[in-house]
């Protein structure tokens, strides 16, 4: 079996823009799942709202898209109800972090056996380009016009900080890493984060001098490098400049469980 | 027996193995309660970071196969409100308990209202229809819980137990049955589209984990299920079979009492303030006082206040200021008193012999 059988083809072409990087991660995803030999009766995808929520609407297993930043609290409920299945959330930065940021936290303290993806683009795709949690200080948006004021979030600290068993981020270019660390996440008990850095082109790029997608692409390849360097560099006194995200796997423990068959 | 115990107890009797639930006075006691018991029946008990999550937990448990509860009040009754719309959209069978308290806002969190009835019906957005069962007893408590499960199952829709603070907490002996009836899921039959109606309007429930490999959205959906959110008429007709499923079961899911038929002067009555106008009819011992107790307050049986031919007024009395006396000023000619109590005590049976004097 190849991880094309996974995809509905009956719901196919998707909605998602040319240059999109949601794409890339559902393959990741999907890659993922198929080498874990995982049964299509036996997994759940679950999403909120938003471009990465649709996502388990192209996927043939059973699937719950839900209301918006809640996916967590419905994925709790199917786990918890059923611990035989196995539960993957996609969700965004909109999502997860500015009305999901609660449940986010929460699913993170209680460390339920869930995998999530959350494709973080920096803004608010589908309604047209808002700023989000994670829009980068002065990124424009059609909500910060004048370019965002807010300090951003970082997800990956935040799940690390609440508890998650499994933490790590990579990129839209990064897609071996990335798999990786999805698969990582379904083998690893309690909650698995998975932070995917991806490109909006429409409501990102083409207002942040991204002109072209490979050159956000080039951009997640040049300014990314893995924490352990970052660490590295930083313990030799050298000075680590101010737009260089950390990547990598961040976090791998042991913590009690929730959502486990015992 | 307290009646949020027998409102737990006739839960787990009616088979519920998953409850989500928050803390809020004066519900509090039956997720104490689930909380006892559940992991002693395997079954799941979470207290969920917020109402929001408990309503979205149980939907999820739904889908997963389990009868699944929450209980709240005001407060939390609002903030479920999208998640109700969503599992009225997605078809998911789940029991929501409110426990009213006087309201708006924090109001008071102690004391017995009925101010929540409208917004059980019209809370969440767009047009639906929902089940809404109100008890008058702590006995009532433990069977009303048992018919929501059933009636949730039977029309895959969310129901509403609206009790009161009352009821709530007061204490009654309460005859618990050895068995209690269940009405079970229809289980979608293979090969037919996850949400093609029978003929009762209702489709078969494909549950999560048995290879239907069904995409449920809170989007306008096709038979199939899949999203199609600007087609005019696909919308038209999910919604109308979504509330005609409820309405044209009107008169198989009413549940009423009805005391002295012949009457002229009748009172219409649900959940606590129905016990002061039994004392009434009690203590009067005439037969030209009738009294029309709802168990079902919605889908509103109508054709039940038909059954006092000769009556020529209505009395509502209720813990609000006339939610459901309007619904009745809808569905008859007759003149319709409404008799609103706020603060959170009940009418007294006194004070409802004035009005009665005053009429006549």
């Amino acid at each position: 079996m190849s991880y094309e059988e996974w995809f509905r083809e009956d719901r196919l072409p998707h909605i998602y823009c040319v240059g999109c990087g949601n794409g890339t991660i559902i393959n990741c995803t999907l890659l993922a799942v198929e080498e874990m030999g995982w049964n299509k009766d036996e997994t759940v995808f679950v999403s909120g709202i938003g471009c990465s929520s649709r996502a388990p609407g192209y996927i043939v297993t059973d699937s719950l898209h839900t209301t918006h930043g809640r996916a967590l609290a419905f994925a709790t409920g199917i786990k918890m109800a059923n611990p035989d299945l196995k539960v993957v959330v996609f969700t965004g930065d909109g999502d997860l972090a500015a009305i999901g940021g609660n449940h986010f936290i929460h699913a993170c303290r209680r460390n339920i056996d869930l995998t999530v993806v959350c494709m973080n683009n920096q803004i608010y795709g589908m309604t047209g380009g808002q700023g989000s949690p994670t829009t980068p200080l002065g990124a424009l948006s059609t909500t910060t016009p004048y370019g965002s004021k807010e300090p951003a979030f970082d997800l990956s600290e935040m799940a690390i900080a609440a508890g998650a068993n499994y933490v790590a981020r990579w990129t839209s270019y990064h897609v071996k890493e990335l798999t990786r660390s999805i698969k990582e996440g379904f083998q690893t008990p309690g909650f698995s984060f998975i932070e995917a850095m991806t490109q909006c082109p429409t409501n990102f790029g083409r207002r942040n001098k991204f002109r072209q997608v490979a050159d956000q692409i080039e951009y997640m390849k040049t300014h990314t490098a893995l924490r352990q360097k970052l660490e590295r560099m930083k313990d030799s006194g050298q000075e680590i400049p101010p737009d260089i995200i950390p990547i990598g796997e961040f976090a791998r423990r042991n913590r009690a469980a929730m959502g486990v068959r015992e | 027996m307290q009646g949020n115990i027998a409102c737990a107890e006739g839960a787990l009797a009616a088979g519920c193995r998953f409850f989500g639930g928050y803390p809020i006075t004066p519900s509090t006691e039956i997720a104490e309660r689930m909380a006892l018991k559940l992991p002693k029946m395997n079954g799941v008990f979470i207290q969920m970071e917020d109402e929001i999550a408990s309503m979205a937990s149980i939907i999820g448990a739904s889908w997963a196969g389990q009868r699944s509860m929450t209980a709240t009040s005001g407060p939390g009754f609002s903030l479920m409100m999208e998640n109700i719309g969503f599992a009225v959209m997605t078809e998911t069978p789940c029991v929501v308990v409110n426990i009213q308290r006087g309201g708006p806002s924090t109001g008071q969190p102690t004391m017995a209202s009925q101010g929540d009835m409208m917004q059980c019906r019209f809370g969440s957005h767009g047009d639906y229809s929902t089940i809404a069962l109100s008890p008058a007893s702590v006995q009532e408590m433990y069977e009303l819980t048992v018919r929501a499960f059933n009636l949730s199952d039977q029309f895959r829709v969310p129901v509403f137990l609206m009790a009161d603070e009352i009821v709530g907490h007061m204490r009654e002996r309460v005859e618990i049955p050895d068995q209690v009836p269940r009405v079970e899921r229809k289980p979608l039959r293979r090969g037919s589209p996850p949400f093609r109606a029978d003929e009762d309007l209702i489709p078969g429930f494909a549950q999560f984990g048995k290879g239907y490999g069904v995409h449920v959205t809170g989007l306008t959906h096709d038979e199939r299920g899949y999203p199609d959110a600007t087609n005019p008429e696909l919308h038209e007709d999910l919604v109308m079979r979504l509330v005609s499923k409820i309405e044209s079961a009107r008169d198989r899911i009413a549940d009423y009492e009805i005391t002295n038929p012949d009457a002229e002067t009748v009172f219409v009555s649900y959940g606590s303030p129905a016990r002061s106008v039994e004392q009434v009819i009690h203590d009067l011992g005439r037969e030209n006082v009738g009294h029309l107790r709802l168990k079902v307050v919605w889908p509103f049986p109508e054709s039940a206040l038909k059954c006092f031919p000769n009556a020529k007024r209505f009395l509502v009395p209720e813990l609000n200021m006339g939610q459901i006396s309007r619904e009745v000023q809808r569905h008859v000619t007759q003149e319709v008193i409404t008799l609103p109590k706020l603060g959170g005590s009940l009418h007294s049976p006194e004070w409802l012999k004035q009005q009665l004097e005053v009429l006549e």
